[in-house]
């Protein structure tokens, strides 16, 4: 069945040549040198004032990083990455340390307030908001302000820029950097790891409920320069916190490389909710430009009773090669992986999640939705696994596509692999099978299956994308109303 | 950024020596002698394949096969007198019987004389030495560079069976292909059939591989081309003993209005793997594959598949079992390919296993590739123990635990094996099944 008008509507809405975001803010910056090599690396080291340890750190990735091939398996096709045509560090020029708002250049602040993200904080107040958001702008390769940071602190969260983290809280960037995202991990993770510039770091210590929504909002202005963020969470037992990622960037011609690593750590009975409306530049309408989006995303669930959950829009990059994973060590942990990717245009998108469960009675779902129009190809790439000491893990899965015309793709690659006898794995990529109890139910009060299953299946991701705060939402509220009549496996 | 050059493993050793020792004896006319060295040429090239090919990502055949036996010889008189004692396991099926021995035709133990008007059948070495009738046909739905081991069947292979049914001819008789391992020693057996079955025809192959538990190594290719209206059924079952290696490829081209079904049943050897590989290029047709595994101990049975739908309006269901013991390993990867042109596709899988210990290991992969966007296509895979409730249900009305379990799993891998057609050979395969679980009792 091919999909219903008012879908393929939507869609077009959010088409790329509707990108609103495009736009390129003129201001003065100061780069590194073109290319990469160990200078460059302690060059970026030296401009982020890190410690020796950390530039240590850097220059072992790096020579790691050398030795390492580029990943091919992913179902996305691009010309060849010349890694020395790239610009790895590009801040805007600034005197020394602005300590408040005012000293920041203009033109970034009001860079800011056309994508909608408001860094006053009594702007914040003032808006007609209901909740407020603490924000890390990220610009290029530096942090340019986090908001919030004084309330925070009140309620002993760290929040701040990774960079800040390495300064001021070196003890705890030492012991979980790089523990959930191996240096080696992978040909971009290592990359991210020699050269990354900034990113947010976030620590929720032990009883905490974090007062309010943490949220980073990453923004390419620079000409050919890649941002290469880095994100460390941690949630200390007991504790929840919700965090959320935006990112756009310029309309340009030649494509623009984004290698992000995002690490989370949840202790006994922590919760961390993290969730991305991606945005960066899709490329025009004949596939010129747009953001390689190569991102390393990770949840480890450390302790017993622990929590992660993934919540994803995706609408960018020109290519998307994306797999945001739960590590579910703990006792009775639990991973959750919601995801929505439309592509248009000639997007690429190959993405997913992975689920390790290796404690006892632990459990995950996963609900993935993509849907592709114009020439674009959309792949769904995931793996649930189970050790053999993980009895009685549990897992749903449950990934339907869409098509909009006959010149795109829609690919699903699940890799399901069990160990244990008493785990139970159920993947299931049609829409009228999802839980027999639950149809049941439905069909019992009068509904058709049809009816049944779209109620059961939209009530879930409504719930999800409802909780996204709408300055970051917008795409994502069009996107609730997509019904996934006539989907594809 | 240096480029890894694999070491090769002795089992690549003793088959790239393998090839120019034995090429001289191989059957076939100056025409299959260069497809031979032309497939040989690119298994060397490429070495067995291991787990960073994504084909062979579950089952690692450069870590799996420790050695290779020699190319097996034309069977003696005394193991062709000792394999007619064997007994059948599809007696009582009223079949066209064929035998191979050894990777050779057996003549004296072969229908060849018994075939209907309209039904034409050859040895493939003496068709392959005639010229052009198997070289026409040979690799045609499966060309040998597409996958390594069908590169080294199509290299090494000794002797097979080429059958022609001929338009409109309805074959009411199964085929039936008995493959006989009967030397003591373990040795090297590749073969091949050819199936062509006309337009309007119909046909029923039944390929059973029967072992005395030596390790051999078997390699068979299996290429069906179905004419438009035909109707063909396909049935593999292996019970060869818990030894050995047995790597099979099944090539398939279905025409318009076609029916295909294949069936595979695999209990044996230690290491296996069965590669389907369909390709629908007319329009109208069902294509229905299903499959059940038991295994023990550690056992490792693959079953990878490929539907290609190349055309509108086709229909192809799979739907593969897997019970698992011990420490055995299950692997399925199934892939739907839905090309642009394939509109109005409706294409389901699903891929079931229980695992009965906590040792065993199933790995699933069901893939989608859909390039249209007017399709209907769905996958499935479950795994996880017995469930608890019917269990006790069952025993709650008395039946012990082992009862209660075989019950179960004999109703599990039977829908799978309700797919089968024939109903004296669907009977046989469940009895397959019934004595896998009696030994297990």
């Amino acid at each position: 069945m091919p999909a219903v008008q008012e879908t393929v509507e939507q869609v077009r809405a959010i088409d790329v040549d509707q990108y609103k975001y495009g736009f390129v803010t003129d201001i003065e910056v100061d780069k590194a040198p073109k290319g990469l090599n160990e200078d460059i690396v302690r060059f970026i080291s030296a401009k982020k004032g890190d410690p020796e340890w950390m530039t240590e750190w850097r220059l072992e990735a790096y020579r790691r990083w050398l030795t390492m091939r580029e990943p091919t398996w992913a179902r996305v096709s691009y010309p060849p990455i010349d890694f020395q045509d790239q610009y790895y560090y590009a801040a805007p020029k600034k005197q020394a340390g602005p300590k408040s708002l005012d000293e920041i250049d203009p033109a970034i602040l009001e860079t800011y307030k056309k994508l909608g993200i408001p860094l006053r904080e009594q702007e914040i107040l003032a808006g007609v908001q209901t909740s407020r958001v603490a924000v890390d702008a990220v610009f290029d390769s530096v942090s340019v302000v986090t908001t919030f940071k004084e309330e925070l602190k009140k309620a002993g969260v760290i929040f701040c820029s990774i960079s800040e983290a390495i300064r001021e809280h070196p003890e705890l960037v030492r012991k979980y950097l790089g523990s959930v995202v191996p240096v080696t991990d992978n040909f971009y993770a290592t990359l991210n790891s020699a050269v990354f510039t900034d990113g947010s770091f976030v620590y929720v210590p032990e009883g905490v409920r974090c007062p309010m929504e943490l949220s980073t909002y990453f923004r390419i202005n620079e000409k050919n320069t890649g941002q290469f963020e880095r994100t460390l969470i941690i949630a200390d037992k007991g504790s929840y916190v919700s965090y959320l990622e935006g990112c756009t960037a310029p309309q340009r011609d030649e494509n623009q490389l984004h290698a992000a690593v995002v690490e989370l750590i949840a202790l006994d009975d922590a919760e961390i909710k993290y969730s991305t409306v991606q945005n960066w530049y899709p490329g025009d309408a004949e596939g010129r430009g747009g953001v390689y989006n190569f991102v390393t995303k990770r949840g480890d669930c450390r302790g017993r009773n622990s929590k992660i959950s993934w919540t994803q829009v995706e609408t960018g990059s020109a290519i998307t090669w994306k797999y945001p994973s739960c590590i579910l060590r703990g006792d009775n942990s639990r991973g959750e992986f919601y995801s929505i990717a439309v592509s248009n245009g000639y997007q690429q998108v190959d993405s997913g999640t992975k689920m390790i469960h290796l404690g006892r009675n632990t459990t995950s779902r996963i609900i993935s939705k993509g849907i592709s129009a114009g020439r674009s190809q959309n792949t769904y790439r995931g793996l649930v696994s189970a050790h053999r000491k993980a009895a009685n893990a549990r897992n749903f899965t449950n990934c339907d596509s869409l098509l909009i015309g006959d010149q795109c793709g829609a690919h699903t690659v699940p890799y399901i692999e069990a160990k244990t006898a008493s785990a139970v794995f159920e993947h299931e990529a049609t829409t009228s099978k999802i839980s027999e109890d639950q149809l049941f139910y439905c069909m019992q009060r009068g509904l058709s299956a049809e009816e049944a299953t779209a109620l059961i299946v939209n009530g879930f991701v409504k719930d999800v994308l409802q909780q996204l705060p709408m300055e970051f939402a917008v795409e994502a509220q069009k996107l609730i109303s997509i019904s996934l009549e006539g989907s594809v496996g | 950024m240096a480029d890894v050059t694999p070491i090769r493993t002795a089992a690549e050793t003793a088959l790239a020596e393998l090839f120019p020792a034995v090429k001289g004896r191989l059957p076939g006319d100056a025409t299959i002698a260069g497809q031979r060295a032309e497939a040989f040429k690119s298994f060397v090239d490429a070495g067995l394949p291991h787990r960073r090919i994504e084909a062979y990502k579950y089952t690692d055949l450069r870590a799996l096969l420790r050695d290779v036996p020699p190319l097996a010889t034309e069977p003696s008189a005394d193991a062709v007198e000792a394999a007619r004692q064997w007994a059948d396991p599809f007696a009582g099926v009223d079949a066209l019987r064929f035998t191979i021995v050894d990777g050779h035709v057996v003549a004296g133990l072969s229908d060849f004389k018994l075939l209907p008007d309209g039904v034409e059948a050859w040895p493939l070495a003496a068709a392959l030495s005639a010229g052009p009738v198997a070289s026409g046909l040979m690799g045609r739905v499966a060309p040998a560079k597409s996958d390594p081991v069908l590169a080294l069947n199509a290299a090494l292979m000794t002797d097979g069976l080429v059958v022609r049914v001929r338009k409109d001819v309805a074959l009411d008789r199964p085929i039936l292909v008995r493959f006989l391992a009967a030397s003591g020693a373990p040795s090297l057996i590749v073969t091949r059939i050819l199936l062509v079955v006309e337009d309007g025809a119909r046909a029923t192959l039944i390929e059973s591989h029967e072992g005395a538990g030596v390790a051999h190594h078997a390699n068979t290719a299996v290429e069906i081309s179905c004419g438009d209206d035909a109707i063909v059924h396909h049935l593999r079952a292996n019970a060869s003993g818990q030894a050995g290696v047995d790597l099979s490829t099944l090539g398939v081209d279905v025409g318009g209005r076609c029916a295909f079904t294949s069936v595979a049943m695999v209990t044996a050897p230690s290491l296996s793997r069965h590669q389907i590989f369909v390709r629908c290029t007319g329009e109208h047709s069902t294509v229905t594959l299903g499959g059940g595994a038991l295994l023990k101990n550690r056992q490792h049975a693959d079953t990878t598949l490929v539907v290609d739908h190349a055309v509108p309006d086709c229909v192809s269901r799979e739907l593969y079992k897997t019970v698992l013991d011990d420490e055995a390993t299950g692997v399925f990867q199934g892939k739907i390919i839905v090309q642009q042109p394939a509109q109005k596709t409706d294409g389901k899988m699903m891929s079931q296993a229980v695992l009965l210990a906590d040792g065993p290991t199933m790995n699933n992969k069901p893939e989608l590739e859909i390039f249209a966007d007017d399709v209907q296509c769905a996958h499935g895979a479950t795994c996880g123990a017995l469930d608890d409730d019917l269990l006790f249900y069952l025993r709650a009305r008395g039946l012990p635990k082992p009862e209660a379990e075989a019950l179960m799993l004999r109703a599990f891998v039977g829908e799978a094996l309700e797919l089968v057609d024939d109903e004296a050979a669907r009977e046989r395969l469940d009895g397959m099944v019934a004595a896998w679980l009696a030994a297990r009792a």
